[in-house]
């Protein structure tokens, strides 16, 4: 973990209430995708934890969406402003774990920390298929860069505004060959995903949090092994860890 | 060159900066962004007899300039603390730790503080009285002079190290408690702990924390714990720790004037997990400018 100043080079709208910033600043804490920001906001007391799209040598890409305060204040904000952010929190995905043909599932805004599990698994000489659910065509993003980086997309909306009309789980049951999975999204959907996987796989949790290093103990759920928190045990955990 | 140094019951501090209980776990994640040999002490995560998970989350709700938590106690049992955790944290700390110890019963406080208080890393104990997000015991024991007394009645006989005795800021007369301990053989108090509070989610219509309440804490509860310090000080001649709200150096210093001999740093560590470093590093400086040479001098200062 560090802590340092960012400095916001882009903070745009891409969907309905879904925002890219893109931070550039020091990025040697991140170690696997799927780590996690806390975000310092002015006017708040707590910091916000937001899942990183992607990082390069020194630039950050978050995907988030508005839910409330904190991030309605985070979409406010403008191009070069100073951002303080505790970086490479958590454990992220094991790409070691993914055959030759993993399968990626994400819904909605748990989509963003699939990308750059994506590209990595895709640069690997894996052949990422990704399935990439909305509630309907006006949330989308993200699809081309998906398209870029993965063997197979596939789009579904849940009112058939766009691509297959239905769930993230009615295109998975049609998939068969893949070796693992990858998913985050909604904590229904996780459960679903994680009951018709038919091979081992991970999934990102969220949960509300304290500080997101580990002091706090505000984010702990039970697992197999025992009480587990959220910000730094996770947010990647295993299906069987999960009980699920 | 000032004098950070405190002295706490015959310990020595090099400086009054304590992180406060449930905001600094074991120390561990902590020793990796810094040196926390740079502490005074800290005090561990509050340990009960076994161990807890806690309660269902959410556990955590924003508030203007602070925070509501309703964590539960999580801990892995005081065995577990002693057997494994305490042996291990001497690798990252050398200096004497307070053990924050819980519980549901006289037995159990008893029980967790003779256990801990035996470890040789242990300095001074902590005894919890005044956790809000547990039922049937934690702050129902502090919430009256008499029953504050009987478990710290109990638990000094038995108990090998300096006794602290935190106190819960939901009772009419904190003073009274205060002293109630102290009758019964506190060799300090150390206060405040969470402040009760809520929040409610207006679109959902329902309590934010999945256990509807929680304790309030962050920098606005500050002029709150600084009173509360300011009169316990008065109604008693043991120590005092002062805690609620501090966050900065300036802080730290009029808690000191209000009373304190020590100060934790509690929701601070959560939103900054470097600010106790920031802090020390500051002290000397800030301590110059204000004309202090020495940080005991201050205790008390503004009585």
């Amino acid at each position: 973990m560090n802590q340092s100043i960012y400095t916001v080079a882009d903070n745009s709208r891409i969907a309905d209430g879904i925002y890219k910033m893109t931070l550039l600043g020091d990025t040697s804490a991140f170690s696997a995708p799927g780590q996690f920001v806390n975000v310092k906001l002015d006017g708040f007391y707590l910091r916000r934890p937001i899942s990183v799209c992607h990082y390069n040598s020194n630039t950050l890409t978050l995907i988030y969406k508005v839910v409330g305060g904190g991030t309605d204040a985070m979409s406010r904000i403008g191009r070069g402003a100073s951002l303080d952010l505790l970086t490479g929190l958590g454990n992220g995905f094991d790409l070691t774990k993914s055959g030759e043909r993993p399968l990626i599932v994400g819904g909605g805004v748990g989509i963003p920390p699939l990308y750059r599990l994506c590209r990595d698994l895709f640069a690997q000489g894996r052949k990422p298929t990704v399935i990439l659910g909305f509630n309907s065509e006006k949330d989308l993003f993200y699809i081309d860069e998906f398209a870029r980086a993965a063997y197979d997309v596939r789009v579904v909306t849940a009112d058939g505004s766009f691509g297959d009309k239905g769930l993230v789980t009615d295109v998975m049951k049609n998939i068969e060959d893949y070796t693992y999975f990858y998913s985050c999204g909604p904590i229904p959907m996780l459960k679903a995903v994680c009951r018709m996987a038919k091979t081992d796989g991970q999934v990102s949790l969220e949960e509300r949090m304290g500080c997101g290093f580990g002091a706090c103990m505000g984010c702990s759920i039970e697992t197999a092994e025992g009480a587990k928190r959220v910000c730094k045990d996770g947010p990647v955990f295993t299906k069987e860890a999960l009980k699920w | 060159m000032v004098n950070t140094s405190v002295t706490l019951c015959g310990l020595q501090l090099d400086n009054p900066i304590i992180p406060a209980s449930g905001t600094f776990g074991y120390g561990a994640e902590f020793a990796e962004l810094y040196d926390i040999n740079i502490l005074g002490t800290f005090s561990f995560k509050g340990t009960t007899k076994e161990p807890r998970f806690g309660n269902p989350t959410p556990r955590i709700a924003e508030c203007r300039e602070g925070m509501l938590n309703s964590v539960g106690l999580q801990n892995p049992g005081v065995d577990e603390v002693c057997d494994t955790i305490l042996p291990r944290m001497k690798k990252y700390f050398n200096k004497p730790v307070m053990a924050n110890i819980g519980g549901f019963s006289i037995d159990e406080y008893v029980y967790c503080c003779e256990k801990a208080s035996q470890a040789e890393n242990v300095g001074l104990v902590e005894l919890n009285i005044s956790c809000p997000n547990v039922h049937g015991g934690g702050m129902s024991f502090g919430t009256s002079p008499e029953s504050a007394a009987r478990v710290t009645e109990a638990v000094r006989r038995i108990c090998k190290k300096p006794l602290f005795v935190k106190l819960s800021p939901n009772v009419t007369d904190i003073a009274a408690i205060a002293r109630a301990c102290e009758d019964a053989g506190a060799d300090g108090v150390s206060l405040i702990n969470t402040l009760m509070g809520m929040r409610i989610d207006i679109r959902r219509r329902t309590p934010v924390l999945a256990n509807k309440k929680g304790g309030f804490s962050g920098a606005a509860v500050f002029p709150v714990a600084l009173r509360m310090v300011y009169d316990v000080y008065e109604a008693v001649k043991i120590p005092v720790i002062g805690m609620g709200g501090v966050t900065t150096v300036d802080d730290v210093i009029e808690m000191m004037m209000a009373g304190a001999r020590a100060v934790e740093i509690g929701s601070a560590n959560l939103t900054d997990p470097f600010v106790c470093k920031k802090i020390i590093e500051a002290l000397p400086g800030r301590m110059e400018e204000l004309g202090i040479t020495s940080l005991a001098d201050i205790v008390g200062a503004a009585h």
